[in-house]
């Protein structure tokens, strides 16, 4: 599927009801950041959308099309998000 | 079908006809490894949307109707991409998507919205509470202007699917 020219810049890969990937979220939703969620299988091995994208299973990932970033670990997106998006608070 | 009693008549509708257009919705739309909200406009945007409305994930006439459409492979041969909604959840569609070995995403609509937007909704006896789509098909180019469409009139009751095939062959 090709992605529509109004797309936000950043993707989030995430599963349902998973509180890391909601630390995220409470994160962009802080600096105002629009994204685009993808929801993933909770089945760890069934992730292999998530492993093409950013070399590993795990959720949260995100992907910065603005910065060529993409990423994994709560702690890390989180981090980057602070430094990246934060100086302007 | 060939029975020898009546079938339900499910009661007529205002569906969106060829030349008619098709309302756009957002969704999340499934596939075997991921969901993500899109709307029917956006799709179409890329190519011809064959729009199947089926019962849940689960129920005999959706296995039917992805076997047959899978085993036609419309999008094979012609401009097109086949694309169902159904009420069931993501997980379902996963199952559904995996079950039938098929490639085509879906549509999860559980509060059957969509439905409602084309005027296809059937209310199920037995079952409080619940609606779902009636079985139906639009064909729907780049703009949603319908060229083929076809709602179920009986319940159950099965797509024409040569009909369909004559309709995504003069896309």
């Amino acid at each position: 599927m090709s992605e529509a020219t109004d797309e936000p810049p950043i993707t989030l890969y995430r599963l349902q009801a998973c509180p890391f990937c909601e630390r995220v979220v409470r994160k962009l939703d802080e600096y105002d950041l629009d994204y685009h969620s993808r929801f993933v299988e909770p089945m760890h091995s069934d992730r292999n959308v998530v492993k093409r994208v950013s070399g590993a299973r795990t959720v949260p990932a995100i992907v910065d099309e603005e910065t060529g970033v993409t990423m994994s670990e709560s702690a890390n997106i989180v981090e980057y998000l602070d430094k990246t998006y934060g100086g302007a608070n | 079908m060939e029975l020898g009693f009546e079938v339900v008549d499910l009661p007529e509708t205002d569906y969106p006809t060829e030349g008619e257009q098709a309302p756009d919705f957002t969704r999340p739309l499934v596939t075997d490894e991921q969901w993500e909200d899109v709307s029917l406009s956006e799709l179409a945007a890329d190519q011809p949307v064959l729009l199947v409305f089926h019962p849940m994930d689960g129920a005999f006439p959706s296995t039917y109707m992805w076997n047959e459409l899978r085993d036609r492979a419309f999008e094979d041969d012609h401009d097109v991409q086949v694309v169902g909604v159904s009420i069931s959840s993501p997980y379902e569609h996963m199952t559904l998507i995996d079950d039938r070995e098929m490639e085509f995403a879906l549509f999860s609509d559980p509060q059957n919205g969509v439905a409602e937007a084309y005027d296809i909704v059937n209310d199920l006896d037995g079952m409080a509470g619940v609606s779902e789509p009636r079985p139906a098909v639009f064909l729907v180019d780049s703009e949603l202007t319908v060229q083929y469409a076809w709602a179920a009139e009986e319940w159950p009751d099965f797509p024409d699917y040569d009909a369909v095939s004559d309709a995504v062959a003069s896309l």
